[in-house]
């Protein structure tokens, strides 16, 4: 009998906040223990590994004995015990903690290219990625094809960039390799910035040697000797498992000097960001990797001709990288088989907000927005009803819930005013208001103008302003127009692309909940009940059992009643807060 | 400090440093960016001080001010905004007694600070203290960890 058995833990920033650490430490203890028969001591092995993408279940460990993976989900050092003494060593699963069927449902239609190591290895084991047929492309491509090949075969798959953009990668590659110059570079953007986006962490924090691998072989398709990670500081494990992986691959003679005798150098070396959204944008990326205020400048010169210390540089994202091993490994046909005609392969997105399965998410270019909510999705949270879908982050726009058959694809989003962007995807249900969300990115937007362009600057301030005012009831009719105005203004007189969709949410709310506007501004009312400034609270004389909850949380003082008997909110004095609604468990706050 | 203001500029000649680069490890050593630092910077490496003033208040990491000894990060992230972020915020500031711009305390032990995003948004909404991070986080389950914080502090 195979007595083999691997215990993985998952351990991204999902899993650690949930106590993954604490877990793990927990079995390589209990494991070491007299009571553990000696066979299982040797046959067990436990490892860490990165994001598998339903973090909301977390800590999630896999116990693999021989062909079966059994799942549990939510476990907690307390209930290692329990899975060593019945199922490592008695070998019964323990039914109670196993996953359930939406956990299997969440995986189905989901297709992991860059997730395929992620969630399977361990991050920060070399040996864990070359036994999963890791640096095997840079070997082939070392060993068997020219530069231009390798461009030609990226050309072929139709990979297009995952920063948000979409730009043919092959292309740019292409153009960099042509562009005159002694010194290149290569530059890997892990600057996600934005707001409810994390494909890049999860990446890599899973799987941080396929990054650099994509990486070496970028640097040997263009011709550059240098390459840099530039990557946010707010990451802090990724950018620990990115330098330990960096010095693996150092030892084991993927980086650094005369690479697998051909002679050719590369070395990898990682900047941290210093927190500034702009500097995604890639000119002022470069700008800040040269210690500079990250500030854009105009393109032409594109930074493939003109980019770091003035010298041809590619700048690619972390996801496009990830992908480029796989593409060389089983080439570009099996790439481009996934994917529409104009969108290959698959996309990694960060589902998050109102849905049941919020987690990391990889999907094939052209799956309907449905299957990704409903089927993998799971669905709304608490039965609620879908308003809408916001994607691409503050550059992005919505979908709204009647819009679900979309496919999701570059060309598809960008028909309806949306984008597919760096791949945040925010489920928004009845209880968000889209004034709000509006109001939300413009205010994300405007503090993260670099300032430069005046109709960014000052644009975005005025666009917030006249929002805000709109939320707190004084909007006037002519608003929506200026802000349509305004938002055409912006767009076309910004210089980066910071400027150039920042009004992309406020024009996408307008176009499909104006009415939600209106009400703001015409009745005073908040739709959805989320503007503070539109809301009153009461209590329901019927329901309120007068057990002095509401009391107790308000911090103004502004409640008061005797005991068994109703309680009563005094208007003047409430600062609506909305304490005393959580609190209420006979639901007698009554909020309009 | 005279000792560590040479160490980084020696590291700084060393290394090929740039400005951001600087900072990040002066922050590292004092917790903050005193301005005495960018003088003395300015002067031995013949750099404007104007050009440190420049890239520190451009970009979010940089402080100019000391910061508190408990660090407590809300994420304002979509998700943890949609999830109702800004009232734990509004509670923390309430709290801490946080009034107008300031984000750190009187006595110097907390420090509140937003950030765009951390990338946990499927356990939103999130608040990270003194870097640990803490998923699915409710006003209560905040001021509880805050009263913990405040009791160790008061030791």
């Amino acid at each position: 009998m195979n007595k083999r058995i691997t215990i993985q833990v998952c351990m991204g920033t999902g899993g650690m906040a949930a106590g993954g650490a604490e877990v793990l430490a927990t079995f390589e203890s209990l494991m070491k223990e007299k009571n553990i028969p000696a066979e299982f001591k040797k046959e067990c092995s436990m490892h860490k590994v990165g994001c598998r993408g339903l973090c909301a279940r977390d800590v999630l460990v896999d116990v693999i004995a021989g062909d079966n993976r059994t799942t549990y989900q939510y476990i907690k050092p307390d209930m290692v015990q329990r899975i060593i003494d019945e199922h490592v060593v008695a070998g019964n699963p323990v039914s109670d903690w196993q996953v359930t069927d939406d956990y299997h449902k969440f995986h189905e239609k989901q297709i992991k290219v860059v997730l395929s190591d992620c969630g399977n290895i361990d991050p920060e084991d070399i040996g864990a990625y070359i036994a999963a047929e890791g640096y095997k492309a840079i070997d082939k491509v070392f060993n068997a094809m020219s530069p231009e090949a390798v461009i030609d075969m990226i050309k072929k798959s139709g990979l297009r960039g995952r920063g948000g953009a979409g730009f043919p990668t092959g292309v740019k590659w292409e153009a960099c390799r042509k562009a005159p110059g002694d010194r290149k570079y290569i530059i890997c953007n892990a600057d996600e910035g934005d707001p409810g986006a994390f494909m890049d962490r999860a990446v890599i924090e899973g799987n941080p040697h396929a990054v650099l691998e994509g990486m070496v072989i970028g640097a040997y398709a263009i011709g550059a000797t240098k390459g840099y990670v530039y990557i946010r500081a707010e990451y802090p494990l990724a950018v620990e498992r990115l330098k330990k992986a960096i010095k693996a691959a150092g030892e084991r003679g993927y980086l650094g000097k005369n690479i697998f005798n051909k002679g050719f150098d590369f070395d990898i070396k990682i900047k941290l960001g210093a927190g500034a959204f702009v500097c995604g944008e890639e000119t002022a990326l470069i700008a800040s990797i040269e210690g500079q205020r990250g500030m854009p400048r105009a393109k032409p010169p594109f930074p493939v001709h003109h980019g770091l210390w003035g010298k041809p540089t590619v700048i690619n994202n972390v996801e496009t990288l990830a992908n480029i091993p796989y593409i060389i490994k089983r080439g570009p046909e099996w790439f481009s088989s996934y994917g529409t005609e104009k969108s290959k392969g698959t996309k990694v997105f960060a589902l998050t907000g109102k849905v049941k399965n919020t987690g990391l998410i990889e999907v094939p270019m052209g799956i309907t927005l449905k299957e990704i909510i409903y089927d993998i999705g799971g669905g709304i949270e608490n039965n609620k009803k879908l308003k809408a879908v916001q994607t691409g982050g503050p550059s992005g726009g919505c979908i709204t819930g009647d819009m679900l058959d979309i496919n999701v694809d570059y060309e598809s989003l960008a028909k309806v005013g949306s984008i597919v962007g760096s791949g945040g995807m925010i489920v928004l249900d009845e209880d968000d208001c889209m004034v709000n969300v509006a109001k939300y990115f413009l205010n994300f937007t405007q503090s993260e103008s670099c300032g430069k362009c005046v109709p960014c600057r000052i644009g975005t301030k005025r666009l917030l302003e006249i929002l805000d005012r709109i939320t707190k009831g004084l909007g006037k009719e002519s608003d929506i127009d200026l802000l349509l105005k305004l938002s055409g203004d912006i767009k076309s007189a910004s210089l980066c692309g910071l400027g150039q969709t920042a009004p992309n949410p406020v024009l996408s709310t307008i176009k499909y909940f104006r009415e939600e506007y209106e009400a703001h501004i015409k009745d005073k009312q908040c739709p959805a009940k989320v503007c503070r400034d539109l809301l009153t609270y009461s209590i329901l004389e019927d329901f309120c059992k007068g057990c002095g909850a509401c009391m107790r949380a308000c911090p103004a003082g502004a409640i008061k009643g005797e005991k068994k008997k109703p309680h009563v909110i005094n208007a003047g004095a409430c600062i609506k807060c909305g304490s005393c609604f959580d609190v209420c468990k006979f639901k007698a706050v009554s909020r309009g | 400090m005279e000792d560590k203001l040479q160490l980084l500029i020696k590291n700084f000649r060393e290394n090929e440093g740039n400005i951001i680069s600087l900072l990040q490890e002066t922050q590292e050593v004092f917790g903050y960016i005193p301005e005495e630092a960018v003088y003395r910077f300015s002067e031995e490496l013949d750099i404007p001080a104007s050009n440190f003033f420049g890239v520190s208040t451009f970009y979010a990491q940089f402080y100019l001010k000391p910061r508190g000894k408990n660090i407590i990060t809300a994420c304002c992230g979509t998700a943890c905004h949609v999830k109702g972020s800004e009232r734990i915020i509004n509670n923390l500031k309430r709290e801490l007694n946080l009034t107008g711009g300031e984000n750190t305390t009187e006595d110097r032990k907390f420090t509140l600070e937003q950030v765009a995003c951390v990338g946990a948004c499927s356990i939103a909404p999130v608040v990270i203290i003194n870097k640990k991070v803490y998923g699915k986080m409710t006003t209560d389950k905040v001021a509880k960890e805050l009263k913990t914080l405040k009791e160790g502090s008061d030791e």
